[in-house]
């Protein structure tokens, strides 16, 4: 961005805190409320170092996003705010807080806003997050000409980031990998059985997740101990069973995971030939999340059965972690063009790139204007020709001196950006649009 | 005027549109999807012109020699094809099916369309039907075998864990062998009700019905070999691997049946494919 002496141009600062930043504690004194949004947007906006305002506030991060004569200045003001109304002292959170300026910042948003900022990359809540912090932002007045176009930018080239990478599209953790798996082999989930063997967090979180992806069959707990088989059923609206039914179970499961401590396998593959015959060879699909193995690998060779240990998942996982890897690569370049489209933007938002602008297309069309007419015309010469465009360039001037006295005195209290945006979109002096 | 004018840029349009579904599996983009089905679509109307031009020539349906026959099979495919584009859920399904109608198309603008005198005579609503049934038949029970072959190979992918290529890009087992069924349902049935018009025109124009023509034989042959499928399918709840493997198989020798018995066997279905 241009820094020479006679910048009138508000710069874009963002000072924010995220999940690689500040940890959860932290994360949830600054966090702002709705409601708190609103206020702080008002509070903040009504003093002079700070032109606009965007506050950005979900459970992985806090930012704000401000324009303003000089960014330091309304950062402090910013500080002195939060340290306030949380009644911290600043260096409680100075260390977690980044600062970003300029194409910086403009690139830090787009990032967000393209979900390559996330602790899951890729997951697509944030997006919505941000629609909704900005309409906070914009139905507190909070917002100008620079944030507006900074927002609309970070939707759309979001959106391209979307539609032209396969960020989102892959999963990246072991309950992601097996319903992707379950995916492949049922279609749809649909009424499909589950039966969970034993517990743990990743075997309960796979659970959760197929639910989660409308599984919504019948659900078999069998644990050792029955007590805890029973607890777990009631928070998954399931069935506890006995370890002894196991087999019996198998006939109508359709999904089983498997996550006990045994030494040894607990389902075998012969058991499973004559269970296969009785659900008349319906897909069975076995998730082994327990180290040593609970499911005996030879049920992979069985027609209709399907097997996937944790060292299988681990590898769709990484495979899948590789190719997100690639992706986002991509769409660091989509957001480099972008953030490099804005700041031709901005760059033309100053008073002398746009007078300059207007004139030029001015110009362009009076010399095409010119070179239509003049063929038609016979007795011209080329020094009446040369008259023509003297005197089309004193009425360009002429036109163009009351707009440019006004663009140079809008006044101290209005936002210049604000009719110099106007202009460029009045005269389609935007290159990209 | 020769009908191939007609039929090359079929066949152009119809190896855009395969290129079309290739670039489709390999890039999962929608865009060539479409791309794919609007060069098929517009391959169809031109072959469609040609047979509406053979058709109205001869007074009669254009299967008189194997170049009529090919043509006019791979004509009822794409119209399958096209038909069940909008009911269908394996898009991928182009990628097998599209090819196919462009090879067919090929081979039908190379063999030569020698004119021939039949004997059978040619105006019998039975024959019609005939005809019509036993080509759509071999329609679905052809693609019945592209979605067993893609369901083998998802199955692989599956299994051994290893091929990520083809997992991704493939639908799942659930929605392969549901479509492979259906289709196979659908074939066999227009196969049923299509051989029995046949029987009833065989008696209308030779005096009885059966007459262990090979033609006949292996009709027979490919028929009970759906039939058992379908049998095991619906009382032992035959599924996946075997059904595929199956289907696969139905289909080899239903085209030994459509060409093979012709070429080397001979019979009263010979002049059919004569060339």
């Amino acid at each position: 961005m241009p820094s020479g002496p006679n910048r009138e141009k508000a710069r874009i600062v963002i000072a924010g805190i995220n999940h690689n930043t500040a940890p959860l504690e932290l994360r949830e004194k600054l966090s702002f409320s709705n409601g708190e949004t609103v206020e702080a947007i008002l509070e903040l906006k009504s003093m002079v170092e700070i032109r606009e305002v965007i506050i950005i506030s979900t459970c992985n991060r806090m930012e704000v996003m401000m324009t303003a004569d000089d960014p330091d200045k309304a950062v402090a003001r910013f500080k002195a705010y939060l340290s306030s109304t949380r009644s911290m002292p600043p260096a409680d959170f100075e260390g977690a807080l980044y600062i970003h300026k300029d194409d910086e910042a403009v690139s830090h948003i787009f990032k967000v806003a393209a979900s390559l900022d996330s602790m899951i990359v890729g997951e697509p809540q944030i997006l919505g997050q941000l629609k909704q912090a900005y309409q906070s932002a914009v139905g507190a007045k909070g917002t100008g000409v620079i944030l507006n176009r900074v927002m609309h930018k970070a939707f759309f080239t979001a959106k391209c980031i979307r539609s032209e990478t396969g960020i989102g599209s892959r999963a990246v953790s072991i309950s992601y990998a097996a319903v992707e798996l379950a995916k492949k082999i049922f279609g749809r989930l649909n009424e499909k059985t589950i039966l969970l063997i034993g517990a743990g967090e990743m075997a309960e979180l796979a659970v959760a997740h197929l639910i989660h992806n409308h599984a919504d069959g019948r659900r078999y707990i069998a644990n050792r101990t029955f007590a805890t088989g029973e607890a777990l059923a009631r928070r998954f609206n399931g069935q506890a069973i006995r370890f002894e039914e196991i087999e019996d179970t198998l006939v109508s499961a359709d999904i089983i995971i498997s996550s006990t401590g045994a030494p040894g396998f607990i389902i075998n593959a012969k058991k499973i030939k004559p269970v296969m015959r009785a659900r008349r060879n319906r897909p069975l699909f076995f998730i082994d999340i327990a180290v040593p193995r609970d499911i005996d690998p030879g049920i992979n060779r069985i027609d209709n059965a399907y097997v996937y240990d944790i060292d299988d998942l681990n590898g769709v996982i990484d495979e899948n972690m590789d190719a997100r890897h690639k992706e986002s690569i991509k769409a660091e370049r989509i957001i480099d063009q972008a953030v490099i489209r804005f700041r031709q933007w901005y760059d033309g938002l100053d008073i002398v790139p746009t007078v300059k602008a207007l004139h030029d297309r001015l110009s362009f069309i009076a010399d095409a204007e010119i070179k239509r007419t003049l063929p038609g015309l016979d007795k011209f010469s080329e020094t009446d020709a040369l008259a023509l465009k003297r005197m089309t360039e004193a009425m360009i001037k002429k036109f163009l001196h009351h707009p440019t006295l006004f663009l140079k005195n809008t006044g101290s209290h209005t936002d210049k950006a604000l009719y110099l945006d106007i202009t460029r979109r009045l005269f389609h002096l935007e290159p990209d649009e | 005027m020769t009908t191939n004018t007609l039929l090359i840029p079929a066949l152009m349009l119809y190896l855009a549109g395969s290129a079309g579904y290739v670039l489709f599996f390999l890039v999962q983009k929608e865009s060539w999807y479409r791309a794919g089905f609007i060069s098929v679509l517009a391959g169809f109307l031109f072959h469609t012109c040609a047979i509406g031009y053979k058709y109205a020539h001869g007074g009669r349906l254009p299967v008189a020699n194997l170049h009529e026959t090919i043509l006019f099979a791979a004509w009822i495919l794409a119209g399958f094809f096209i038909l069940i584009r909008y009911r269908g859920r394996v898009k991928i399904l182009g990628v097998f099916a599209v090819p196919l109608v462009a090879l067919m198309t090929g081979a039908a603008i190379l063999l030569p369309d020698t004119i021939v005198n039949l004997k059978t005579p040619f105006n019998s609503i039975w024959l019609f039907i005939h005809i019509i049934l036993i080509f759509t038949g071999e329609a679905a029970l052809a693609l019945a075998c592209g979605t067993a072959i893609l369901y083998l190979i998802q199955e692989r992918a599956i299994k051994t864990k290893s091929n990520r290529f083809f997992f991704k890009r493939l639908p799942s087992l659930e929605m392969l062998d549901s479509t492979g069924y259906a289709f196979i349902v659908g074939g066999f049935t227009a196969l049923t009700i299509g051989l029995i018009s046949g029987f009833v025109y065989a008696r209308q124009a030779w005096g009885h019905f059966w007459s262990w023509d090979p033609k006949e034989v292996w009709s027979g042959i490919s028929w009970l070999i759906y039939a058992a499928l379908l049998h095991e399918r619906i009382v032992a709840g035959w599924r996946g691997r075997r059904a595929a493997i199956l289907a696969i198989a139905g289909f080899i020798i239903l085209v030994f049946t459509f060409l093979g018995v012709s070429l080397f066997l001979g019979g009263h279905h010979y002049e059919f494919t004569r060339w």
